[in-house]
């Protein structure tokens, strides 16, 4: 299969998780959509990577594994967080901004 | 020194006082330290006018017209507008009349105004309108004319609404000004049309050199422009029909009436006709209409005097039928007789105000005829004035009038061909003028005494009255600032007040002496060099109609005698004449003393129509279109500003959606920009 | 034969990632991703990226999505009530997510790019083995390799300080409305029980002066 075919296929992956950023309302959800939109992204590194023959794509791959870990981290710090505070776990209703 | 130095002189001087009294007089030791200053700027600008006259005779009578520049306003896009001054005989015979006149009511007022608040206030303002008055008389050219006219009819509001807690006073100032701004933009379009499409220079020399040669004879724009002067003339000197507003103008204290709504200020639009004769020579058909106007004041006004009951009022209407006599004399090209009428009316009519404003005082701030009489015995001083300016008011023979108003009416005679109805009409206003001249006299000095008048003359102690009122309207005031003050004067206790009127009076006697018919012209003789390209003037100094004259003469002596011996008849032998007249004739009186409706008259035709516009422009444009204009866009800017605010409202997913949309779209663009 | 594996994992990630979004459990939703990563690191064998594979199965398979279950079971799998409070973006959003597809795949396929029509280039001996990620790492790429690092401290010590408890393990921090329908700032959020909110720390919120404990 050419290289087209898996950018298209990192496409489709991308755009479903975006979807379901905007479709679904649990915080947990939407992270896991999001964690989505990165391996889309990862996989397009690594077709370009196939495709130029270098290893960067792959480096590049990796350490946006490393910020997808860490950034799972946090968001689900956060979402600990608000079920110990007994609020709803819906983007919709946390919505009053600071001040 | 040359002439103009010395009219330079004239015009500072009240200048100077008026900035004196304005600034420092309230400061002065002393109760009337300031009129006293005021009456000095006056006297010594007089003496400044005197030494201009006397300069400028020292020149041959070919060479007596001087102009003297201060500096230039503007000279630019096609305007050259100087402060100049022009000192030829005319100027110089108004600036005497006018600071002579002048110098003598303020005397007359130092006592007049004496215990009022603004005492001080007062002087700066007449010392305001002599500068203004000077100015005017004095321009060389329109720009100065213009600003002096504006001058004065800002002067003319400040005095009339002097006692400004007065409503009537206040409203009868406002009145007086908007018909004087009607005036001072006839003047200004006049101008327009008279330089602007004509000799292009602003100058009054060249303007008149040119005249000629840029318009031919009875030319539209010339016409026009002379129509719109006329206006100018007509609203400043109160003829029909922008007249209604100098009755009210009896408002302001009495001096004030003197100076400025006798003597001089209605007397600008003589002059304005006068000084700009080239003009009418060559505009007749302008010409024709201020004579025709002019007749139809003084008969009007006279008609109108008859049924006044307010004294000063009575006196008022008196100015605007003599006015219209100088009026329809200067457009009937007889210069120096509307001239010569000027210089005595000042006398006898200053001199009649200022008799009248001592009765006034004896009746304790009275002014009704009604409630006066009998006052011969307790103000013999003043019924002897008020005998000598009525007599000169009335051309009895060898008083003044009688040689100025004859004068007059022998040169409109003498035109010939439609003017016969003109002088008809000028002896039947004469006839009437006695009539009512004397009917005010007799019903104020003779017949039983009213009470003021036996309190006066048994006691000496003037009337007082309990407490302060507005002579038109009864209302109750008090003598703080913006009223009258609580002293009552009259000439019998007050030097001043007699010195003033003493002069005036010797003027108003004798004052007709320097142009008796066949003895000699003095007049005549001096206005000349003015006058000098003009037709009529030199026919009339060369070859009166003596046959006219003589006729003139006597029919005027007949016509005064008759009239005074008619008032004699019905006012003091038998007053029940006047009461049966007034049933048997109710519409002629009717007529008269709504003052023919010229007020109503105005009153329907612009004063409603313009409330009612400007009731419409407040209540419906200014609220629907101006600011529903304005709130709307208000509106429409808050509704845009909360659609847009609903970007920020907090949820989550529309950020993100937002954010792919943006995404979406530079997408787009690139993809669009490589195809 | 290494297209029908292309197709086999391509359709595992694609149903994969339907079905995180369309599972109303979330547990569910973690299982679909895991299997979508598990097509995923075939995906990437078959570009021959040996190395990113086995870390994508080992990091993100075993540790990522671990931790996901953890959560997940600890805040519990409620499903959503299918009633919105906010906006209803449904249907929009899956319609522009169709319409980014679209565009995106006509950028690819219409682009100039030539390579990507291709296998693509030779390839080295070494190429997607853990030596020359090791090598790349550690040379070309030695700088965003030592950033990596420091970001992943950073995100622990994130981690601990966002979800600790102040006091006792089982005690509830303070009385807390009732869990229902409720407008939160997110100062109230992200507030350290007895700390001091931002906005206290800032001189702004005066109401709470007896708690002046610091940490």
């Amino acid at each position: 299969m050419t290289v087209a075919w898996y950018l298209v296929v990192s496409a489709l992956i991308f755009c479903v998780g975006a979807a379901g950023v905007l479709v679904r309302r649990s915080p947990l959800v939407i992270l896991l959509c999001l964690e989505l939109m990165l391996n889309a992204g990862n996989l397009a590194l690594i077709a370009f990577s196939r495709m130029t023959g270098t290893g960067d794509g792959q480096i590049f791959a990796i350490i946006v594994m490393v910020v997808a870990a860490c950034e799972v981290v946090v968001g689900l710090g956060i979402i600990v967080a608000l079920y110990r505070r007994r609020l709803p776990i819906d983007v919709d209703q946390l919505r009053r901004l600071q001040g | 020194m040359s002439p103009t130095t010395w009219a330079w002189i004239c015009l500072a001087l009240p200048l100077a006082g008026c900035l004196f009294n304005a600034f420092v007089g309230r400061h002065l030791p002393g109760e009337r330290t300031a009129g006293w200053i005021g009456t000095l700027a006056i006297g010594l600008s007089f003496v400044a006018a005197v030494g201009a006259f006397i300069a400028l005779m020292g020149h041959s009578p070919d060479d007596r017209t001087f102009t003297s520049t201060a500096w230039d306003y503007a000279d630019s896009v096609g305007v050259n507008a100087k402060l100049t001054i022009l000192i030829d005989p005319l100027s110089v015979y108004m600036m005497l009349v006018v600071s002579g006149v002048s110098a003598l009511i303020h005397l007359y007022s130092c006592v007049y105004v004496w215990k009022d608040r603004g005492f001080v206030r007062y002087f700066a303002y007449l010392n305001f309108f002599v500068f203004s008055m000077l100015l005017l008389v004095m321009a060389g050219n329109f720009v100065p004319l213009i600003i002096g006219w504006a001058f004065v009819g800002a002067a003319s509001y400040m005095l009339i609404s002097f006692w400004f807690r007065r409503t009537t006073a206040t409203r009868a100032g406002i009145k007086a000004f908007v018909i004087n701004v009607i005036g001072d933009v006839g003047l200004v379009l006049g101008t327009y049309f008279i330089v602007f499409r004509g000799s292009g220079s602003l100058d009054f020399l060249d303007t008149f050199k040119h005249v000629q040669a840029a318009f031919p004879p009875n030319d539209g724009d010339l016409v026009a422009g002379c129509i719109l002067l006329l206006v100018g003339a007509f609203a400043k000197s109160a003829q029909v029909p922008l007249h209604t507003w100098l009755p009210d103008a009896m408002e302001g204290p009495t001096p004030v009436s003197a100076l400025i709504h006798a003597a001089t200020m209605v007397t600008a639009g003589v002059y304005l006709i006068a000084r700009m004769h080239p003009l009418f020579e060559d505009a007749t058909a302008a010409a024709d209409v201020g004579t025709v106007v002019g007749c139809a004041t003084l008969v009007i006004a006279a008609t109108i005097a008859l049924s006044q009951t307010d004294i000063k009022r009575v006196i008022a209407y008196s100015t605007m039928s003599q006015i219209g006599y100088m009026i329809m004399a200067v457009s009937a090209s007889a210069y120096a007789a509307g001239m010569f009428h000027l210089f005595t009316h000042a006398f006898f009519k200053a001199l009649l105000f200022m008799a009248a404003g001592s009765i006034i005082g004896a009746m304790g701030g009275e002014q009704s005829l009604d409630k006066m009489g009998g006052f011969r015995r307790a103000l013999p001083f003043t019924f002897a004035c008020f005998l000598a300016g009525g007599l000169a008011l009335s051309a009895f023979p060898l008083f003044s009038g009688y040689f100025s108003k004859d004068d007059i009416l022998a040169l409109i005679g003498g035109e010939g061909g439609w003017h016969w109805i003109l002088y008809v009409l000028g002896y039947l206003g004469a006839f009437v003028t006695a009539l009512y001249t004397f009917r005010m006299i007799f019903r104020a000095f003779l017949g039983p005494e009213c009470k003021e008048a036996r309190e006066l003359r048994e006691t000496g102690h003037i009337a007082h009255h309990e407490h302060p009122f507005n002579p038109e309207t009864y209302e109750e005031e008090d003598t703080d600032v913006g009223f009258p003050g609580p002293g009552h004067y009259i000439a019998e206790q007050q030097w001043p007040m007699k010195v003033a009127m003493s002069t005036l009076a010797i003027g108003a006697i004798f004052g007709g002496l320097i142009q008796v018919p066949f003895v000699d012209d003095l007049v005549n003789v001096y206005l000349r060099p003015d006058f000098v390209n003009d037709p009529t003037y030199e026919k009339v100094i060369n070859d009166p109609s003596n046959g006219l004259l003589i006729f003139g003469l006597i029919l005027s002596a007949v016509i005064a005698i008759g009239g005074i011996g008619l008032a004699y008849v019905i006012w003091v032998r038998r007053p029940s004449i006047a009461v049966a007249f007034r049933e048997r004739f109710r519409p002629l009186y009717e007529l008269s003393f709504h003052k023919w409706w010229f007020d109503e008259l105005n009153d329907a035709v612009f004063v409603r129509p313009g409330a009612t516009v400007g009731r419409w422009a407040s209540n419906v444009f200014e609220r629907v279109v101006i600011d529903g204009l304005v709130n709307g866009t208000v509106s429409v800017v808050r509704a845009g500003s909360s659609v847009v605010r609903g970007a920020q409202d907090g949820f989550l997913r529309v950020y993100a959606a937002l954010l792919l949309l943006g995404l979406a779209l530079v997408a787009l663009w690139f993809l669009l920009q490589s195809t | 034969m290494e297209d029908v594996l292309f197709f086999i994992a391509a359709i595992g990630a694609v149903v994969g990632a339907i079905g995180v979004i369309a599972l109303r459990n979330p547990f569910y939703s973690v299982l679909a991703l895991v299997s979508h990563l598990l097509s995923l690191a075939l995906l990437f064998l078959l570009l021959e990226a040996q190395f990113v594979a086995a870390a994508q199965i080992v990091v993100y398979a075993g540790a990522v999505m671990v931790l996901y279950v953890f959560v997940v079971s600890y805040v519990g799998g409620q499903g959503e009530p299918l009633a919105s409070v906010g906006p209803g973006l449904g249907g929009v959003g899956l319609v522009l997510c169709i319409g980014l597809f679209v565009e995106l795949s006509i950028a690819i396929l219409g682009s100039g790019l030539h390579a990507i029509d291709t296998d693509g280039a030779k390839l080295g001996p070494g190429f997607g083995t853990p030596g020359q990620i090791g090598q790349l790492l550690l040379t070309k790429f030695l700088f965003p390799f030592e950033i990596a690092s420091f970001l992943l401290l950073v995100a622990a010590v994130g981690a601990v300080v966002l979800a600790r408890r102040r006091r006792g393990i089982d005690a509830p921090d303070e009385p807390l409305p009732p869990r229902d329908r409720l407008e939160l700032t997110a100062a109230e959020v992200m507030r350290i029980p007895r700390a001091g909110s931002q906005a206290e720390s800032i001189g702004l919120g005066q109401e709470e002066k007896e708690e002046q404990g610091g940490w």
